[in-house]
């Protein structure tokens, strides 16, 4: 119970600096100076002191799209094996319950955009959903393939396993699993190569042209959550393949999935630096190919790891 | 690893700061963190230039808390270059109208500021100070990217 607290206050207050981490490693990188990593904290605090805006003609979906947003994003937060795999919600941590509730977020999003009624919102809505059912087959079918070994679909028992048996890790199945959900974490998170989070053109954009019309309070709690599920899923990847230290006393476990977050978001902003950005009708081809690789690290844990 | 080997060769880019401007921020609630909504009302694009120069990695002016955004309803400023054309002039009055409070308006060079070389023309409609309330200015034909620099960070104060 303290356990699952102390996930969502840690991931709560941390993401936004994990943001600014990884928007200082790409300034680095670009030879920038940097705004620093308090950046985004500075911004969400600005933004709750600006005046609330609903267009005019909106309705309930764009007023609640950003609580449904935050909402969802604090639930996995709880529930997801992070610093400790005993949580309260068990039933919840389930893997199909998790990836549930991020679409379910994904969608709200999505509907308060079209809700807006512009040009930009509803090709923003329609992008994300392209990319959305292209992204929850594979991390479903990403984590089924390590719960295979396991037996079970509770994403806390599977974290639990590895971390019993770190070696277990080094599975042909983990590989590709590992693979995929690197993919589609860029994709779900709105980064290069999928989507640029720091775009101006309108045209490119996927995440960012669904959130235009968001002003105020409620865009700080989309820009919140989105730093949310950005650690959440980096969390996820680093408790499935790499949960040294889930067994640790608490204070310690949240000190040691800290430096794994960090690090790991460290890595995915230094590898956008050489990336560019995909044409928006080759995004399909690189999710199919990591829902592909999904499905073929479902195949190797039938044929290696039946157990 | 090409590339690696020019980021390892190339290093820091970024001048070094220099001291901060004198003065209270216009607007203290917008302490620390400015976003900008760049609007061209009819500028020569000499301005626009030099905005990308401010926001390039030499003078990186997001190291200040100043970055721009693709939306008026993300933005706590405008940044509004050339003389308010005819054509521009509602276009200008309406982005104004979508910035929550609190809001700053940025007249960016001589056009902005008192039409210029465009002054008495006919498309003109009027210098930025016409149509909405302006609450800093920046000279220059166009102004150097410093100067720039320095109206954003009296914005945020950094």
């Amino acid at each position: 119970m303290i356990g699952a607290a102390a996930q969502v206050v840690l991931i709560g207050v941390g993401s936004p600096f994990l943001v600014g981490l990884m928007r200082q490693v790409r300034a680095r990188l670009e030879g920038r100076a940097g705004a620093g990593i308090a950046q985004p904290m500075r911004d969400l605090r600005k933004l709750l002191r600006k005046e609330p805006i609903a267009p005019h003609g909106t309705g309930w979906p764009f007023r609640a799209a950003p609580l449904v947003l935050a909402a969802t994003a604090l639930v996995v937060a709880a529930v997801g094996p992070f610093a400790t795999t005993d949580s309260p919600l068990d039933p919840a941590a389930d893997l199909f319950a998790v990836t549930a509730l991020l679409a379910l977020g994904t969608v709200a999003l999505a509907l308060g955009g079209l809700d807006t009624g512009t040009a930009f919102g509803g090709m923003g809505a329609s992008r994300e959903m392209t990319v959305m059912a292209l992204v929850e087959p594979t991390i479903l079918l990403a984590a089924f393939a390590l719960s295979i070994r396991v037996g079970s679909t509770n994403l806390g028992q599977i974290a639990a396993s590895v971390a019993e048996d770190p070696l277990s890790v080094i599975s042909p199945v983990s590989l590709l699993a590992a693979v995929a959900l690197i993919i589609v974490t860029m994709a779900e998170t709105g980064r290069i190569p999928v989507d640029n989070p720091s775009t101006h053109l309108e045209l490119t954009m996927i995440h960012e042209a669904m959130v235009l019309e968001y002003a105020g309070p409620d865009l700080a709690l989309i820009e919140w959550a989105s730093a949310m599920r950005l650690t959440v899923l980096l969390g996820l990847f680093a408790g499935l393949f790499t949960p040294w230290g889930i067994t640790l006393a608490l204070p310690l476990a949240l000190a040691v999935f800290a430096v794994k977050v960090a690090v790991l978001g460290a890595l995915l902003a230094a590898a956008e630096v050489f990336m560019a950005k995909l044409r928006l009708f080759r995004v399909p081809e690189l999710l199919a190919g990591s829902f592909l690789l999904a499905l073929l690290a479902v195949a190797a844990s039938f044929f290696l790891e039946r157990a | 690893m090409n590339l690696w080997k020019k980021i390892r060769k190339t290093g820091r880019v970024a001048e070094p700061a220099p001291p901060r401007p004198e003065g209270e921020p216009p607007e203290p609630r917008l302490a620390g963190s400015v976003q900008i909504r760049h609007v061209d009302a009819g500028s020569c694009n000499g301005c626009e230039l030099e905005i990308a120069s401010v926001f390039g990695p030499v003078h990186d002016a997001e190291r200040y808390g100043a970055r721009l955004v693709a939306s008026p309803r993300h933005a706590d400023a405008l940044l509004v270059t050339g003389p308010v054309t005819r054509n521009m002039e509602s276009a200008l009055r309406r982005t104004y109208e979508a910035v929550p409070e609190p809001k700053v308006v940025i007249a960016l060079g001589d056009c902005a500021r008192n039409c210029g070389v465009f002054a008495d023309a006919y498309g003109v409609a009027g210098a930025v100070g016409d149509v909405v309330p302006v609450d800093v200015e920046v000279p220059g034909c166009p102004p150097r990217p410093e100067d720039i620099t320095k109206a954003l960070r009296g914005l945020t104060g950094r």
